[in-house]
């Protein structure tokens, strides 16, 4: 390995070594974030281009660019890229990859080499994915709901094999994480100082080491069913269908908390850098966020209120999950008491995690007819439910890491972007997914069911605003990857600290040097203290 | 009874008001908390904008306010929480004296057994207004969900298991004419709303509701075969309404299953290897034990067998012969 540093410069992460040998072996959890990063913006891109194929289908009723077969393939392709490769890893791989080392004033991760495999795992899984598609592709839904699932003649095998390996990416980022906040936290930095969004980190892995292993199990189970006709949840063979369900989403419903946390996690950084003021209420913070993770366990009945339960453990399930509204209720009303009396400015991160406070508000609050058990009957697997979860998915998680790429952007590349750019892209987005979405809403309560290739006349209207909304929000992404790919390369430098952040992350060099700090830091503050920041360390420079 | 809103359908049942005040419960408190969320977000941002206010208050605890908003949520939460179990329970428990109508979910068509019945009838489901009917529903293939968004009923169709569902119609949408041997008038639609494959979105049913005289009229004159008319045209009315149209083409084209265009005395090879003419008994066989002979190239589609009645198997084969 060569190491080619200018003598008067600062080394950094991404010169500092050359040669396509110095990433694919490098054990630099930037370098593995970065990586990280690319993989999974490309699987955004793959998802979104699903997700638009499914909407121009349904723009019209009847067929309109594709029958039934591609059309069920292509929402199961949008489905399980979009959770499984995008949302699952993403805030996570990419941006806490990178960023919690640098928050916690360490050198690296716990475990440097786990971290580079589960990097691979997740190529090995994309890879899968991907051979699935190639091979006819799957359409059982990302959920692969059985006997279906076990019937269907399209890449089952492949699929579930992918998203198999892609746990254990998942479950050693867990590992790798929790270990490190242990034990590699800077002096001074205690518990009570930890940035909020290592908390998020913390919870999130958490689940990821407790659940992930139970979708694992799940799939493997299934696997041997298709292949061995073993009666498990085949009824042809003596199984339980609904057995599936349960046991799906015993991981599937903490997975959501897997995707929400770290969105949330990042919106703390962001409403406190920009609102120049520590976060209200800190430790009722943090701990919404472990109890979240907590909560997630035992909900995951909610999904199957019609599925044949019995009415005792429906009403368990219910009464669990109007809890999660607590938590989840601290968290916004902590972020809007952070705003008064802070000083407020709006630069491009900031939309997005005011965005983020207005999703997630309508995503949590639709929430509650959903989990009302009678108002879900009718309710239940339809528009509803997408429109639902896409503002927490989307509305939620996206925007938080939309909003943290911008945010940490200039940190890991040492360019800035275009600010106007970034409005634009923003502007489009969210525009774009309100109406999108807020349509699906009405869609759902008017009775349309999800899943449907094809629908009546009188959904029409409503199908077709979804779609024109769709592309706008299609575009408004398109807008920020050009921007993204123009800053790279055109970007203007970005000095040490452009957002005049107290965070921790922003003391080191931009970009980042390879061991992220000439000496370890000691934490004499919180990360957001701007009162005890002094103002060196607060200067955007 | 109420009419259509823009967010929820005809309330046309006895469960649909109690459902229907709950979902305005919570959507009103949704509403108050967005705008009181958002409008303190929105005046925080305008009142606490850098260029207003340079310097930001560090903020300091207030555990007494944490606490309030940690708890004071249950008092709407646990209100939800009640009426909404209370008012499942009542959707989920029938009354006794409930007609009961058995439902078959298959992909992707649903049938429809009356009391008494060992011969389906499928497509269209009539039942009485002012009665409890129940539906018990039992899947032959994948899961399936049977959702009616007028009565607010829905419930997965499971294979290996029953379940069920009741309601009370509030109001008639036809009538029978006993003339014809129809149910005519505007229906409901019935949805599958668990994902089933393919044709998950044509699994649909018509719902009519009837008056208790024309409900007894139909059940006495549903199995009759109709007179005067044209066997293949009652067969192309139960192509139709047995859904075989979801597999089988009539144009040539192959979907699930071969196509009918040109069917009737074409020698058909099979995945065994052997070869016959598709003539009468031929189609009867497909029709009753349809993976007896599988026609080459749709091995592994599983066509699920029907049970029909001597004049319907007559007008589906006339029809089939009429399709060139």
């Amino acid at each position: 390995m060569s190491t080619a540093v200018a003598t008067n410069e600062v080394p950094n992460y991404l010169t500092s070594e050359t040669g396509w040998k110095s990433w694919a072996f490098t054990l630099d959890h930037k370098r593995i974030g970065v990586m990280y990063l690319i993989a999974i913006l490309l699987s955004f891109l793959a998802g979104g281009i699903f997700a638009l194929l499914v909407r121009i289908e349904l723009a019209f009723p009847g067929e309109t660019i594709m029958g039934p077969d591609w059309y069920n393939k292509s929402f199961t392709l949008h489905g399980a890229i979009m959770v499984f490769l995008f949302i699952i890893p993403s805030i996570p791989g990419a941006l806490g990859n990178f960023f919690l080392p640098l928050m916690l004033g360490a050198k690296d991760v716990a475990f440097p080499r786990l971290n580079l495999m589960s990097l691979y795992c997740w190529i090995v899984g994309a890879g899968l994915l991907l051979y699935s598609i190639f091979t006819g592709a799957v359409d059982t839904g990302w959920t692969f709901y059985t006997p279906y699932s076990t019937s269907t003649q399209t890449s089952v095998m492949s699929t579930t094999m992918g998203v198999f390996v892609l746990g254990f990416s998942s479950i050693l980022t867990g590992i790798n994480f929790v270990t490190t906040i242990h034990t590699m936290r800077a002096p001074g930095l205690h518990w009570r100082r930890l940035p909020l969004f290592v908390w998020g980190q913390y919870a999130t892995s958490v689940i990821q080491v407790l659940a992930t292993p139970v979708l694992a199990v799940t799939l493997l189970l299934l696997t041997m069913e298709k292949a061995f006709s073993l009666g498990i949840f085949d009824p042809k063979f003596g199984g339980d269908p609904v057995l599936f369900q349960h046991f799906f989403w015993f991981y599937s419903h903490p997975a959501v908390y897997i995707m929400i946390l770290p969105g949330m996690a990042v919106v703390n950084e962001l409403i406190a850098t920009f609102s120049r003021r520590a976060i209200f209420g800190y430790m009722f913070v943090a701990m919404s966020s472990v109890s979240l993770a907590l909560l997630g366990f035992l909900v995951w009945g909610h999904h199957m209120f019609v599925a044949g339960m019995s009415e005792y453990s429906t009403m368990v399930f219910s009464a669990l999950t109007f809890l999660v509204a607590i938590p989840s209720g601290v968290k916004v009303f902590n972020w809007t008491a952070t705003l008064y009396k802070g000083s407020i400015s709006f630069a491009s991160p900031m939309l997005w995690a005011l965005s983020f406070l207005f999703l997630f508000t309508i995503g949590g609050l639709t929430g509650l007819f959903l989990g009302t058990l009678n108002v879900d009957v009718h309710l239940h697997d339809t528009y509803f439910v997408v429109a639902h979860f896409h503002y927490v998915m989307v509305g939620g998680t996206v925007m938080g890491f939309v909003g943290g790429l911008h945010y940490w952007w200039p940190k890991m590349f040492g360019r800035m972007y275009n600010e106007n750019a970034a409005r634009v892209g923003w502007f489009l987005v969210f525009v774009g997914f309100n109406i999108t979405f807020l349509t699906q809403f009405v869609l759902g309560s008017q009775g349309m069911p999800r899943r449907y290739w094809d629908y009546l006349e009188r959904f029409r209207p409503l199908h077709g605003f979804s779609s024109i909304g769709a592309l706008i929000l299609g575009l408004g992404f398109f807008v920020l990857g050009g921007m993204f790919i123009h800053s790279l390369f055109r970007g203007k430098k970005a000095p040490r600290n452009p957002w005049g952040s107290a965070g921790f992350e922003w003391n080191t060099t931009t970009p980042p040097h390879p061991h992220n700090f000439e000496v370890t830091p000691i934490i004499r503050r919180g990360p957001y203290d701007y009162h005890l920041a002094t103002e060196e360390e607060l200067a955007s420079t | 009874m109420k009419e259509a809103t823009i967010q929820l359908p005809r309330q046309m049942s006895t469960l649909a008001a109690d459902i229907d005040s709950m979902y305005y419960f919570i959507f009103w408190v949704s509403v108050v908390f967005f705008v009181a969320i958002v409008g303190a977000a929105i005046w925080c941002m305008i009142e606490f904008r850098a260029s207003k206010n340079p310097q930001a208050t560090p903020p300091g605890h207030h555990d007494v306010l944490e606490l309030f908003w940690t708890f004071a949520p249950l008092i709407l939460l646990i209100p939800m929480f009640h009426y909404g179990f209370k008012g499942y329970v009542q959707a989920m428990v029938a009354p006794s004296d409930a007609i009961e109508v058995r439902v078959r979910g298959k992909q992707w068509a649903w049938d429809f057994y009356y009391p008494g019945d060992t011969e389906p009838s499928p497509a269209e489901l009539v039942v009485p207004v002012g009665r409890p009917v129940k539906m018990s529903m039992s899947s032959q293939d994948v899961l399936h969900s049977f959702f009616i968004p007028e009565f607010r009923v829905k419930r997965d169709v499971v294979p290996g298991m029953y379940s069920s569902v009741w309601w009370e119609a509030l109001e008639t949408t036809s009538t029978y004419n006993a003339a014809t041997n129809k149910v005519e008038g505007e229906a409901l639609d019935l949805f599958c709303t668990e994902y089933c494959g393919r044709s998950h979105s044509q699994m649909l049913a018509k719902v009519h509701v009837v008056s208790d005289a024309d409900y007894k009229a139909f059940i006495a004159g549903k199995d009759k075969a109709p007179e005067g008319k044209d066997l293949a045209e009652v067969g192309a009315e139960l192509y139709k309404k047995n859904a075989c149209n979801t597999c089988h083409s009539i144009d040539g084209s192959a979907l699930v299953g071969p196509s009918f265009k040109g069917l009737f005395g074409k020698n058909e090879s099979f995945e065994d290897g052997s070869s016959s003419p598709a003539d009468e008994n031929y189609l009867r066989q497909s029709i009753l034990q349809p993976q007896a002979k599988i026609v080459k190239g749709f091995a592994g589609k599983n066509m699920p067998p029907f049970v029909l009645k001597d004049w319907k198997l007559d007008a589906l084969i006339a029809y089939i012969k009429s399709v060139k």
